[in-house]
């Protein structure tokens, strides 16, 4: 079966984002101030899995493997 | 003795390193593209600076996944030395050769200049021809070295001793203002647990000859001979 799978990796809570800060500042300066911003990446796979929970244990390694760093990150993953 | 450069693709202070290693130093280096593996033993690897896959996903993260890292790893199991400058730090603590890893800087730009580093550790086969708490300059080159670690990993680095480098002001004191980077207690060289692998942002083959403006760096290297010269390859265990 083939599987969208969606995987979300952003920064553990109280990580410093200095990306997330300096886009927070250009907003104030174009007159959108924010309480607060984060960012994540995000990526879109498709792959062949015998199940959605097959499909899930997937995309888990591939984070833990590569595509997340576990000191910083921490990571969602959506199977469609 | 023989030491070995590791170029991956991006890899820019490659011939830097050897140059130093070869013609300071005096030491047989050979320059090894990472697709060719470790074709015999070596006694020292240097992952050099640079942008390895252009920095993609995180600085080092995909170098680090390369075959070659497999063979270093084992490398560094049997008691084989491994620096890693700059990006090769990087790469070193994503392929967990290291604890701890290095991120985008607390002020997100790239940052070139010479800073102070204060010395932590002179036990450790990098550092054993420096004094205690002598304070070096050398330069860094990088956007993302800003060196992250859960408290526990901290304490535990301080407490065995594994700490080797921290920014500093040119008097030595560890203050915010010589952090260029936000590192946790500025922290900037990092070794492994058995000692034997060094993960630095700081480069050290850029101060290591007069015409460079500083030779603060070289003792590194010589350190990494000498300690060759005495134990052999192989770290006695510990």
């Amino acid at each position: 079966m083939k599987y969208d799978v969606t995987i979300t990796i952003g920064l553990k809570e109280g990580m410093l984002n200095p990306e997330a800060r300096a886009i927070q500042h250009a907003l104030a300066n174009l007159g959108f101030p924010t309480e607060d911003l984060s960012t994540a990446r995000l990526y879109r796979i498709t792959l062949d899995a015998a199940d959605a929970a097959a499909a899930r244990a997937e995309a888990g390694q591939m984070c833990e493997r590569l595509l997340a760093n576990p000191v910083i990150h921490h990571y969602t993953i959506e199977v469609e | 003795m023989r030491f070995a450069v590791v170029q991956f693709g991006g890899s820019n202070c490659d011939r830097d390193t050897h140059h130093v290693l070869s013609d300071v130093c005096g030491v047989e280096t050979d320059l090894v593209w990472y697709k060719d593996g470790l074709l015999r033993s070596y006694d020292a690897v240097v992952l050099p600076g640079g942008f390895s896959y252009g920095d993609y996903l995180r600085a080092g993260a995909i170098a680090a996944r390369t075959p070659i890292m497999a063979e270093l790893i084992r490398h560094a199991k049997s008691g084989g030395l491994v620096l890693g400058i700059c990006n090769g730090a990087q790469i070193g603590s994503e392929a967990g050769l290291v604890p701890g890893t290095f991120t985008l800087n607390a002020y997100p730009k790239f940052i070139s200049r010479h800073v102070h580093l204060r010395v932590e550790n002179t036990t450790s086969p990098f550092t054993a021809l420096y004094r205690e708490g002598e304070v070096i300059r050398v330069p860094i080159a990088h956007a993302e070295g800003r060196y992250v670690a859960p408290d526990e990993v901290l304490a535990r680095l301080n407490r065995e001793g594994r700490v080797a480098f921290r920014f500093c002001d040119e008097h030595g004191n560890t203050t915010p203002e010589s952090n260029p980077n936000g590192s946790a207690e500025n922290i900037t060289g990092v070794l492994s647990e058995a000692g034997n692998v060094l993960a630095m942002m700081p480069h050290p083959e850029r101060a290591s000859e007069p015409v460079l403006g500083s030779e603060d760096g070289v003792k590194i290297f010589n350190s990494m001979i000498a300690y060759i010269e005495e134990h052999g390859r192989r770290r006695p265990t510990q």
